[in-house]
C-alpha cells in the first residue's frame, strides 16, 4: 500500500495535466523544453542513444583508418592527408595518428557508446515504463546526466582537434605515459581534455545510476515486486549498482593522476629518466592507478554487458513465445557476476609484477565467473528450446549476441588463468576475446533493443528487410575479423602496434590482416544501412497500429502508441504476474496486468 | 589512385541505394501480400539462414584453422623446458572450451532453426527445472576447478624462485629500446640511481661508481665489472636464466613469445622472471626452417609512438659460445672512463692500481 501513495505523491506534477485531456504536453511546451532540456526518460533515453550512435559512427570510422594501416600499411590514401592532413603525411598515417586513433577508438566505443549508448538510452527508457512509473525520481538530475555526458563528448571531440594531438597512450591511460607530455606529444593538453572528459562522464554515469537504483526500489507500480520484474529491469539494476560503485574509483584515479600532472606531486611517478633528464618524483607506483583504473575498468566490462543480458533474456522470450527458462537463476547469476566483477581486477594485472600468490585469488575468481556465464547461456538454450520463434531482427541480433558471447566468454577462460594470460597478454588474442564477448556481443544487444523497442519509442516500425541485411552482414563479419585475431594472438601478435614488417615473429600475417582490415570496412559501411533506416524511420516508417506489437507482457506495451510524457494517460496500471507467461495454459502471451484467473495452473 | 577511390564510393553509394530502394519495395510488396504471409516466408528465411550460418561456421572454423595453426607459436613449439608444459596446457584448455563451444553453438542454432514458428506449434511451457539447473552450475564448476588447479599449479613454478646457478641478466626498456646488464666477474650488480644517469658518458643506467656527495651516493665497487649491452641479449641453451626488469621512463614489457614468458617493465619497481631455453637460435633456424630466425623481446606494454619498433633479440647459445662472446666484452665502466681500461696500453698499469684501490 505504501508504494501506492508513493507513486501517487510523485505523479502528482504530471497528473493534475493528465486529469482533463489524454495527450497532456503533446501541446505544450517550446521545442527547447520539449526535445532539448527535455525532463521526460523517454527524450532523454533517445537523446543518450542518438548521441551514442553518433560517437559510434566516430569511433567506427577510426577504427576503419588505423586497420587501413595495419592492413595495408605501404599503401597511400591521399584522401586520408586530404582529411587528416599533419597526420597523415603523403598519405600515410603517422604513428601518433595511429595511437591516437587507436586510443579514442576504445575510449568512446567502451565509454560514450556502449555505456552512455547502451545504459543511458535502455535504462532511460524501460526502467519507468516496465516497473509502471510515470519518470525516473528525479527527472531534473536525469536531464542532468545527459547534459554532463554531452559536454563530456564536446570536451572528448574537441580534443581532436588541438595541435599536439589527443590522447594517445591507450584508453586504459597508465601512467606514467599518461602522466608526462614528455613521453608523448598525446599526454601533453589532449590528456588533460581526455581527463576533463572522462571526469564529466563519470559525473553523469553517476547521476543517471544514483536515479536508476532510487527509481527501481521505489516507484514500482502496485503489485510489481522486485521478483516479477522483467529480467531488463534487474539488469539495469545491478549495472546502476556496478557503476555508482565503481566510478568513483576511477574518478579518484584520475584526481590523482592530474596532481601529478600538474601539481608536482608522485603517487604513480618513481624513478623517470626521460627527454635527457631525471625526473624529481620518487616514491610512487605506477601499479596504483592500474589497481585504481580496473576497479572501474573490470565492472565496467560488466556495465556494458549486463543490459545486453537483460535485453537478450526478454527479446529471447517474447519471440521465442516461451518465458524465460529459470528466470530466479538469471537473478541470481546476475547478482553473482556483480558481486565477483568486483573481486577480479588484478586479472588485467598478472604480468605487472603482482604478487603471484594474491594473483592465485584473481585466478579463482575470475573463473568462478564463468559459471554464472554458463548458467545464463544454458537458460538461454533452454528458452529456444521447445519453442515457437519468430525471427524478427531484434530477435536475430539476441541469438547473436548469445553465439558471440559464448565464443567470447571461453576465451575469457584462457586469459583469466593466469599461467597462460603470461603468455597471451596484450596479444591479439586478447583483442579478438573482449571484441567479441564485449564489444561485439554488448553491441548487438544494443541492437537487438533497438530493433525490439523502437516501436515503442518511435510509434513506427523499422525496414524488416534492411533489418534482415544489416544483421547478417555484421553477424558474418564479427566473426571473420575477429575469429582469426586468436590466431595472430597464439602466435604472440602484440596489440597496438603500429606496423609488423621489423618482426620476424609476426610479419607472417600480412594477407590476415588485409582480410581483417577489408571485412572491418564492410561492416562498417553495412552500419550505415541501419543508420538511414534508422533515421528514415523515425519520420516515414511504418506506422505502429496496434499497442502491442509483439505480443508481450511486459508494462511498456500497454501505454498509448505513443506515450505522452507521464506514460499512461489514466492511472498506472496494477502488475498482477511476473513477466513470462507465454504460452501458460494455451494462451499466447498473458499480460502483467491481468489478474491470475482461478484455474491457472502454477509454474 | 583517387580516381579509383571516388569509383568505390560511387559503387558503395550506387549499391547502398540500390538496397535501400528494394528494401522499401519489398515493404510495400509485403503489405499488399498480406503482412502475416511475408512475416512467416521472411521467419523460414532466417531459419535456415541461421542453420546454414552454424555448418559453414563450423566449415569455415576448421579452414581457418587449416591455413593459420603453422603460423602460430603452439606449431612451431616452446623453446623454453617451462614453455612445453605451458603449451599442453594451452591445448587442454583449447580441446575443452572448443567441444564447449561446439555444443553450444550447435544448440543455439540448431534450436533456433527446429524450434522456428510453425502453423499450430505451442510453445512449451517450462519456467525453470531445478535439476537441470543444478546440473549446469555443477559441470562448469568442477571443469573450471580442474582448470584453476592445473593453472595455478604450473603458475606457482613459473613465479617461484630462479633455480640456483640461474644466469641473471638485468634488462631496463627506455623509449624505445632495450639496455642489458651483466653483473660480471664478481656476480654483483652494481648500484645503480636514476638521477646519475648519463647518455653521453656512457652511463645509460645511472651506475654509481663516483662518490657524489650532492646526491649522497657512495660509488659501489661492484659496477666496475658489469657489462652493459643494448638491444641483444646473450643466454645459454639448457642453463636457466632469470631476467631483472627495469625500466627507465614508461612502463614497457619484455614479451618472449617463444619462450611463453612475459613480464612488465615498471619505472620504480623491479620485476624477475626466469626460463631455461632449450634450443639455440642456430637450432630455431633449422627447426622453423627460417633462415631469419631470431629471438625477439617484444614490448607488449603501449609506451609511446615507437612502441611498435621496440625489439630487442635474444641469442641463444651454448656454453662454449656464450663464454668466448663473454671475454670479448668490456665492463661498461671502462667505456665511461677508458683511462681506468687496464687493456688500454699507455696507462696500463696505474689504472690497474687504482682499480684494484677501489676495489678494497
Amino acid at each position: 500500500m505504501s508504494e501506492v501513495t508513493h507513486i501517487h505523491e510523485h505523479a502528482v506534477g504530471v497528473s493534475h495535466e493528465a486529469h482533463h485531456e489524454g495527450h497532456h504536453h503533446a501541446d505544450h511546451g517550446s521545442f527547447l523544453s520539449k526535445y532539448v532540456f527535455s525532463q521526460d526518460h523517454k527524450i532523454i533515453a533517445k537523446q543518450f542513444l542518438i548521441t551514442g550512435i553518433f560517437w559510434a559512427v566516430i569511433g567506427g570510422f577510426f577504427s576503419v583508418v588505423f586497420r587501413l594501416q595495419i592492413g595495408f600499411p605501404d599503401a597511400k590514401f591521399p584522401w586520408l592527408e586530404t582529411l587528416l592532413g599533419e597526420w597523415a603525411k603523403g598519405g600515410q598515417l603517422q604513428p601518433e595518428a595511429y595511437y591516437a586513433l587507436v586510443t579514442i577508438h576504445g575510449t568512446v566505443l567502451v565509454f560514450f557508446v556502449l555505456t552512455a549508448g547502451l545504459s543511458g538510452t535502455f535504462s532511460n527508457f524501460l526502467i519507468p515504463l516496465q516497473i509502471g512509473a510515470r519518470d525516473m525520481a528525479s527527472p531534473f538530475l536525469n536531464m542532468l546526466s545527459y547534459w554532463f555526458f554531452f559536454a563530456a563528448g564536446i570536451i572528448m571531440l574537441s580534443s581532436l582537434f588541438v595541435q599536439t594531438g589527443p590522447f594517445s597512450g591507450g584508453w586504459t591511460a597508465y601512467p606514467p605515459l599518461s602522466a608526462l607530455g614528455d613521453a608523448s606529444p598525446g599526454s601533453k593538453i589532449g590528456m588533460d581534455m581526455w581527463m576533463i572528459s572522462m571526469a564529466l562522464f563519470i559525473v553523469s554515469s553517476l547521476l543517471g545510476g544514483l536515479n536508476y537504483i532510487a527509481t527501481i526500489l521505489n516507484m514500482r507500480t502496485k503489485g510489481m515486486s522486485m521478483t516479477r520484474l522483467p529480467l531488463t529491469i534487474w539488469a539495469f539494476f545491478f549495472t546502476a549498482v556496478l557503476g555508482v560503485l565503481s566510478f568513483p574509483v576511477l574518478l579518484s584515479g584520475v584526481i590523482l593522476l592530474i596532481f601529478d600532472r600538474h601539481f608536482g606531486t608522485s603517487f604513480y611517478l618513481s624513478d623517470i629518466f626521460i627527454n635527457g633528464q631525471a625526473l624529481p618524483n620518487e616514491g610512487g607506483s605506477a601499479i596504483l592507478y592500474q589497481h585504481l583504473f580496473w576497479f572501474l575498468g573490470h565492472p565496467e566490462v560488466y556495465i556494458i554487458l549486463l543490459p545486453a543480458m537483460g535485453m537478450v533474456s526478454e527479446i529471447l522470450s517474447v519471440n521465442s513465445r516461451k518465458p524465460i527458462f529459470g528466470y530466479m537463476a538469471m537473478v541470481g547469476s546476475m547478482f553473482a557476476i556483480a558481486i565477483l566483477a568486483f573481486l577480479v581486477w588484478a586479472h588485467h594485472m598478472f604480468v605487472t609484477g603482482l604478487n603471484p600468490f594474491l594473483g592465485a585469488f584473481f585466478v579463482l575468481l575470475t573463473l568462478l565467473i564463468a559459471v554464472p556465464s554458463a548458467i545464463k547461456v544454458f537458460n538461454w538454450l533452454t528458452t529456444l528450446w521447445k519453442g515457437n520463434i519468430r525471427f524478427t531482427p531484434a530477435m536475430l541480433f539476441a541469438i547473436g549476441f548469445v553465439s558471440l558471447f559464448i565464443s567470447g566468454g571461453l576465451t575469457g577462460i584462457f586469459l583469466g588463468n593466469s599461467a597462460l594470460d603470461i603468455q597471451l597478454h596484450d596479444t591479439y588474442f586478447v583483442i579478438a576475446h573482449f571484441h567479441i564477448v564485449m564489444g561485439v556481443a554488448s553491441m548487438f544487444g544494443m541492437m537487438a533493443g533497438i530493433y525490439h523497442w523502437y516501436p515503442k519509442m518511435f510509434g513506427r516500425y523499422l525496414n524488416n528487410g534492411l533489418g534482415y541485411i544489416h544483421f547478417w552482414i555484421t553477424m558474418i563479419g564479427a566473426y571473420v575479423i575477429f575469429w582469426p585475431m586468436h590466431y595472430e594472438g597464439l602466435a604472440g601478435m602484440p596489440r597496438r602496434y603500429y606496423k609488423y614488417d621489423i618482426w620476424e615473429s609476426f610479419k607472417q600475417f600480412g594477407t590476415l590482416n588485409q582480410i581483417i582490415s577489408i571485412a572491418a570496412i564492410i561492416v562498417f559501411l553495412a552500419q550505415f544501412l541501419f543508420l538511414a533506416n534508422f533515421f528514415y524511420s523515425i519520420w516515414k516508417g511504418r506506422k505502429v497500429t496496434s499497442k502491442n506489437p509483439w505480443g508481450a507482457n511486459t508494462l511498456e506495451w500497454t501505454t498509448p502508441i505513443n506515450p505522452g510524457h507521464g506514460n499512461w494517460d489514466g492511472e498506472i496500471p496494477e502488475a498482477h504476474r511476473w513477466a513470462y507467461d507465454y504460452g501458460k495454459d494455451g494462451q499466447e502471451f498473458i499480460s502483467q496486468t491481468t489478474p491470475v484467473g482461478d484455474n491457472e495452473s502454477k509454474h | 589512385m583517387s580516381t579509383t577511390v571516388s569509383l568505390i564510393i560511387v559503387a558503395a553509394i550506387l549499391v547502398f541505394i540500390v538496397i535501400f530502394q528494394v528494401a522499401k519495395t519489398s515493404e510495400y510488396i509485403s503489405l499488399l501480400k498480406g503482412e502475416d504471409q511475408t512475416r512467416k516466408q521472411n521467419n523460414r528465411i532466417n531459419g535456415w539462414l541461421l542453420l546454414g550460418f552454424m555448418v559453414f561456421g563450423f566449415i569455415a572454423v576448421w579452414l581457418c584453422n587449416e591455413a593459420l595453426y603453422k603460423k602460430t607459436l603452439l606449431h612451431q613449439g616452446a623453446a623454453s623446458v617451462e614453455g612445453v608444459k605451458q603449451d599442453q596446457m594451452m591445448l587442454i584448455t583449447i580441446a575443452i572450451t572448443f567441444i564447449v563451444f561446439v555444443i553450444t553453438q550447435f544448440l543455439l542454432f540448431f534450436f533456433a532453426w527446429k524450434y522456428q514458428e510453425k502453423e499450430g506449434r505451442q510453445a512449451f511451457y517450462f519456467a525453470h527445472s531445478t535439476k537441470l539447473e543444478i546440473i549446469w552450475t555443477t559441470i562448469p564448476a568442477i571443469t573450471l576447478l580442474i582448470l584453476v588447479v592445473f593453472g595455478l599449479r604450473f603458475w606457482f613454478t613459473i613465479t617461484s624462485d630462479a633455480p640456483k646457478g640461474a644466469l641473471i641478466v638485468e634488462i631496463t626498456g627506455k623509449q624505445f629500446g632495450w639496455i642489458m646488464r651483466y653483473p660480471g666477474k664478481d656476480n654483483i650488480f652494481g648500484k645503480t640511481y636514476f638521477r646519475v644517469i648519463n647518455d653521453e658518458n656512457n652511463n645509460s643506467l645511472g651506475q654509481i661508481w663516483e662518490d657524489n656527495a650532492e646526491l649522497k651516493l657512495k660509488a659501489d665497487p661492484a659496477n666496475f665489472d658489469d657489462i652493459v649491452t643494448t638491444q641483444t641479449m646473450y643466454v645459454v641453451k639448457g642453463r636457466p636464466v632469470k631476467l631483472i626488469i627495469n625500466s627507465r621512463d614508461v612502463i614497457h614489457d619484455v614479451g618472449l613469445n617463444q619462450f611463453r614468458m612475459k613480464m612488465d617493465a615498471v619505472p620504480g619497481i623491479p620485476t624477475t622472471l626466469w626460463f631455461t631455453p632449450q634450443y639455440t637460435t642456430a637450432e630455431m633456424k633449422e627447426r622453423t626452417q627460417n633462415p631469419d630466425f631470431v629471438y625477439e623481446i617484444s614490448c607488449d606494454q603501449m609506451c609511446g609512438n615507437g612502441h611498435y619498433s621496440m625489439k630487442g633479440i635474444i641469442e641463444v647459445v651454448d656454453q662454449a659460445e656464450f663464454d668466448a662472446w663473454m671475454a670479448k666484452q668490456k665492463p661498461n665502466y671502462y667505456a665511461a672512463f677508458p683511462d681506468k681500461d687496464p687493456s688500454a696500453k699507455p696507462i696500463a698499469d696505474s689504472t690497474k692500481t687504482a682499480v684494484a684501490v677501489l676495489n678494497k
